[in-house]
């Protein structure tokens, strides 16, 4: 053999390093646009090497009616429902955890069902029943199907980082007659920490990006949150301000990939703890 | 004989805590989904019209005539098609093998770009994937560097574009997965097949896939589902347009219900969509529990 096997692997990770540049730069081009963008006076919808440095777009944008009204909806609404999802999966996913039931399989196979469900198809039915229930326009209607649409994938990531908890650590509380509730709360929650952590910050990701709820439920521009009022860079303000449109979406998207840093060494690969990955 | 036969009241204040997911998911998940099964059989409007009326499998027959709808139905199917079952299952596990031979500053810097695509806002995709595929765009740009005919994606290929950018957004998952299954073979048996000479592919094709078919299977079901309900990404890009040439089922759902008011034909393909996506959820289960 001419080549020895470890000269070979060499080639072979050049190549490898190669290829995967490749990809990365096409992958680059449309997030270069976005900060080369952000930051140029004179931005169109080309990536090009800004006409010099200026944070005008940002200055531009950093308004009460651009910036922050949209951004405190988001944060009442992704933090409402984030809120509300983690305490319901909380609660729920401890009996399912800890007791044996019958039910629990059946109950635990329909959330697994329910996670992976399509739920940009129920948005007008959704739409309809809120109508008549008064629901529509709400925040507080929009934060309620926000949790609902989260729950079955938050119920069994919790159910399953639960799992990982010993139960001994409760036994002895246990017999101190200690309650359910009390045992959750002290022991479990606290050991659980960064299940909990992921759960968390998993669910708030995924309803901030989340653009068709909001799109569909709310009606009152002031109530809208960042994913909805960025349409309004289109149409409503004249002629497009490319520059604006892409320092207002750094700044709507810095809090998740800031979110999502946080937790990634938790996430890593474990998504094949088989739940549906959905937005 | 269970513990929780033996206490009826014990069993009880068990399933308490589970008692206020439950409300809200039978309220705002059951429900609307119960209620569209049945606003789907009626002529409900959303103006104009006091009370609807059943009108059986009407708009299901309306829906199977209608060219707009079976033109969202093979839009769908090219969009799935091409953006999940081959571009992001296809990309992702090309991105995982690579990753497993390249130096660690590649790989670090290569996983960031493509998770940071993914984990950005879908409206934020949106926008700098329009921006992409504009006329006056970066694609543009860099096909007349190379000398190659641009032209103007949105309108000829929209359909493509949208493609392009579901395959874009939606990588990550698949490359995440993937490298998760590769990395869990083990190198003895990548090792003895390399030094019998096998070359790179017959190793994929012989070794590899088999190994990690259970992770294909998921994953695929998994990238399908999602694909299946992408509204925001189309609607940014290309409003489902010029002239339905990108309108999938949700965006056709979408205008049926609000464009043009009519809800029950609207929900009734809103019920096929669902049941669409059934399918697919079942299916997965399956594979899942053969993994278990």
């Amino acid at each position: 053999m001419a080549l020895t096997l470890t000269s070979r692997r060499k080639r072979h990770r050049l190549a490898a390093d190669a290829g995967l540049l490749v990809v990365a730069a096409a992958f680059c081009l449309p997030l270069a646009w976005v900060v080369l963008s952000a930051v140029d006076p004179d931005a169109n919808l080309q990536v090009k090497a800004p006409d010099g440095l200026t944070f005008d777009n940002f200055d531009a944008i950093l308004t009460q009616d651009i910036t922050f009204t949209p951004l405190l909806n988001s944060l009442i609404l992704c933090g409402g429902g984030t809120l509300l999802t983690v305490v319901c999966a909380a609660l729920a996913a401890y009996p399912l955890s800890r007791f044996r039931s019958r039910l629990n399989r059946p109950f635990l196979l329909t959330i697994l069902f329910a996670t992976c469900l399509p739920v940009t198809a129920i948005m007008v039915p959704v739409y309809a029943l809120f109508v008549q229930v008064d629901l529509i326009d709400t925040m507080q209607g929009t934060i309620f199907f926000f949790a609902a649409s989260q729950l079955p994938f938050a119920i069994w990531l919790m159910k399953n980082f639960m799992d990982g908890v010993p139960k001994e650590l409760e036994e002895a509380a246990w017999t101190d007659g200690a309650s359910s509730f009390q045992l959750l709360i002290r022991i479990v929650l606290p050991l659980m920490g960064p299940g909990v952590a992921v759960v968390t910050v998993f669910s708030f990701v995924m309803m901030w990006g989340n653009f068709f709820v909001p799109f569909m439920l709310l009606l009152t521009p002031d109530q809208m949150p960042a994913a909805v009022s960025i349409n309004e860079f289109f149409g409503n303000r004249g002629a497009v301000v490319y520059g604006q449109l892409a320092a207002f979406s750094i700044v709507y998207s810095t809090p998740v990939i800031l979110l999502y840093v946080l937790i990634a060494r938790r996430l890593g690969g474990g998504f094949a703890l088989g739940g549906a990955v959905k937005g | 004989m269970t513990a929780a036969t033996r206490h009826p009241g014990r069993a009880l204040t068990r399933a308490l805590p589970v008692s206020p997911a439950l409300v809200l998911l039978i309220l705002f998940l059951a429900g609307p989904i119960a209620y569209c099964a049945y606003i789907a059989f009626t002529d409900l409007q959303l103006t104009g019209q006091a009370e609807s009326s059943f009108v059986g499998f009407e708009n299901f027959r309306k829906a199977f005539q209608d060219e707009a709808f079976l033109n969202a139905v093979w839009l769908t199917l090219v969009f799935t098609v091409l953006s999940s079952l081959v571009g992001q299952n296809t990309l992702g596990l090309a991105l995982a093998a690579l990753m497993q031979r390249a130096s660690k500053p590649v790989r670090t810097l290569v996983g960031g770009i493509v998770i940071t695509a993914w984990v950005l806002p879908e409206v934020v995709a949106g926008f700098l994937l329009y921006a992409f595929f504009r006329r006056e765009g970066t694609l543009n740009a860099v096909l007349d560097l190379l000398h190659l005919p641009s032209q103007n994606w949105l309108f000829t290929l929209p359909i493509l574009a949208v493609s392009f950018a579901n395959v874009w957004r939606g990588t990550a998952f698949s490359m995440l997965v993937y490298s998760a299954a590769l990395n869990e073979i083990p190198k003895e048996i990548t090792e003895a097949a390399e030094v019998d000479g096998a070359s790179g592919w017959r190793r994929m094709w012989h070794i590899t896939l088999p190994m990690i078919r259970r992770s294909i299977g998921t994953t695929l079901m998994l990238n399908t589902l999602q694909t299946l309900s992408v509204f925001g990404l189309i609607w940014v890009m290309t409003r489902g347009g010029p002239g339905g040439k990108s309108q999938t089922l949700p965006l056709f759902m979408y205008e049926q219900a609000f464009q043009n008011s009519l809800i029950g034909y609207g929900t009734a393909v809103a019920l096929l969509l669902l049941l669409v996506g059934s399918v697919f959820s079942l299916v997965y289960m399956r594979l899942l529990r053969t993994e278990v």
